[in-house]
């Protein structure tokens, strides 16, 4: 199913959304890979606030190209999001629901979708000049220190992903094999 | 005896990792383009078309492919009759990384310890490799490598015993653990025989040559052929959301190996394999 979506992503539009969606995202979303998770659970265990409010928010693994002058912001498409996967369970447990990236999850990760109503979508890898083109706007908001590590909110026009895994344990990864494997 | 002003590396390198960066080798569009008319599937298509207009945009824009742009894997074929002068090869080889990176607008993906981490700021140092060979010619290759790919390739010392069935296994266990992550369509290099560290760099040589391209000897070029077509067969497909094209092509390189071993070094590169030459 094909469907335009207008962020924040509340429990509601979660619900909605199903593994092999074609999603176009509209909103506001920030960008954190790495470091800067590590960073923010590590502010989060102290019992400190995060940079941004994490209610229904959701976060891009990215970590883009310098912009060259009169650009937004440098190539951006998405890293392997199982690196993020020690730390994707503490920022849903905060509220962050959404996850942009690439690759494989481990089942800890969907055991907390199912419990907060968490969606994996799939931007498409190595397609960063690609995937720029619908940033419209780009704030450096933390961890400046970090580089292309560094916490941006983004804001995203029709960004196109497809929901890899959704709320309820789905997988396209499983899935969308099975018609196609032959040994 | 040739006298070669290391200045001159330094400058081809700088434009060697811009180029390579932008625009991605001709084989690999030709391929991309290929699979796309093979699937079937509505979602594999959909991203097919995308990673197609994405590398037209970088042609056209002068951008990197992907955000990745990269460890600088740099090859040195350098001519026994070359006499480089000027200052340090080594220096010279990063300054031009430096420059590259720093004038394209590419990604500074190095940290200067492997545990310690923190990044170098300027993607140095390069992963350079010398060669000496016959000539008064330098051939400088270099090959962006990005580690979402790099991160699921795998090496393994086998006994002689596991034979060719041993070797096509792990070449198929290896593509079936890595699944989405190193960004399908893929291209495998594999490196066999040699010693531990020979096969691995045979296996990143691999990359570095088109995969319209096969290897001298047919016994390895048919391998070639097999093992694109069972990985084609794993149905992993275009990102992983399945299709029937996981891998765009197989590049053996072979060396001799030892009486009691048989190495095979098994490097995975995305659909942006990425890699330019260029001879001094």
């Amino acid at each position: 199913m094909e469907r335009h979506i207008t962020l924040p992503l509340t429990e509601e539009l979660a619900r909605s959304l199903h593994a092999g969606d074609t999603v176009y995202l509209t909103g506001t979303i920030y960008t954190s890979r790495d470091a800067g998770h590590k960073r923010m659970c590590e502010t989060l265990a102290r019992g400190e606030e995060l940079p941004f409010d994490p209610a229904d928010a959701t976060i891009y693994y990215v970590g883009p190209t310098p912009a060259k002058p009169g650009q937004v912001i440098g190539s951006a498409g998405p890293t392997t999001s199982g690196r993020m996967d020690a730390y994707a369970p503490t920022m849903m447990s905060v509220g962050a629901r959404g996850m942009i990236g690439k690759g494989a999850r481990l089942p800890e990760v969907v055991e907390a979708m199912k419990k907060y109503s968490g969606v994996y979508f799939g931007a498409i890898g190595g397609a960063g000049a690609l995937l720029a083109k619908c940033i419209k706007s780009a704030e450096l908001i933390a961890y400046e220190d970090l580089g292309a590590e560094a916490l941006r909110k983004l804001y995203v026009e029709d960004m196109p992903l497809v929901v890899i895994i959704d709320c309820e344990g789905r997988n396209l990864y499983e899935e969308g094999r099975k018609n196609y494997l032959k040994v | 005896m040739r006298e070669l002003h290391v200045s001159l590396i330094t400058e081809t390198i700088e434009q060697l990792c811009i180029e390579a960066c932008n625009h991605l080798p001709e084989d690999i569009k030709c391929g991309i383009r290929t699979c796309r008319a093979c699937e079937d599937g509505e979602i594999a298509k959909g991203v097919l078309d995308n990673i197609i207009a994405n590398f037209e945009i970088a042609d056209e824009e002068n951008v990197p492919i992907c955000q990745d742009t990269g460890m600088a894997c740099v090859f040195l074929e350098i001519g026994q009759d070359v006499h480089l002068v000027g200052g340090d090869l080594t220096e010279a080889v990063n300054e031009g990384v430096r420059r590259g990176y720093d004038k394209g607008f590419l990604r500074k993906s190095v940290v200067k310890d492997p545990v310690r981490r923190g990044n170098t700021g300027d993607n140095t140092p390069a992963m350079l490799y010398t060669e000496i060979v016959p000539g008064e010619k330098v051939t400088i290759t270099v090959g962006p490598k990005g580690f979402g790919s790099e991160n699921m390739s795998a090496i393994r010392m086998f006994k002689p015993s596991a034979g060719l069935q041993g070797i096509k296994d792990f070449i198929l266990e290896v593509v079936e653990e890595a699944g989405p992550n190193p960004c399908p369509p893929i291209v495998v290099g594999i490196g066999i025989g040699g010693t531990f560290d020979k096969a691995a760099l045979l296996s990143k040589k691999a990359l570095m040559r088109s995969i319209e391209s096969s290897h001298s000897d047919p016994f390895y070029a048919d391998l070639e052929r097999e093992m694109l077509e069972k990985i084609n067969q794993l149905g992993i497909g275009p990102q992983g959301f399945g299709g029937r094209t996981t891998a765009l092509g197989v590049n053996i390189e072979t060396l001799p190996t030892h009486i009691a071993g048989m190495p095979c070094a098994v490097n995975i590169s995305c659909h942006v394999t990425r890699h330019k030459t260029e001879v001094l």
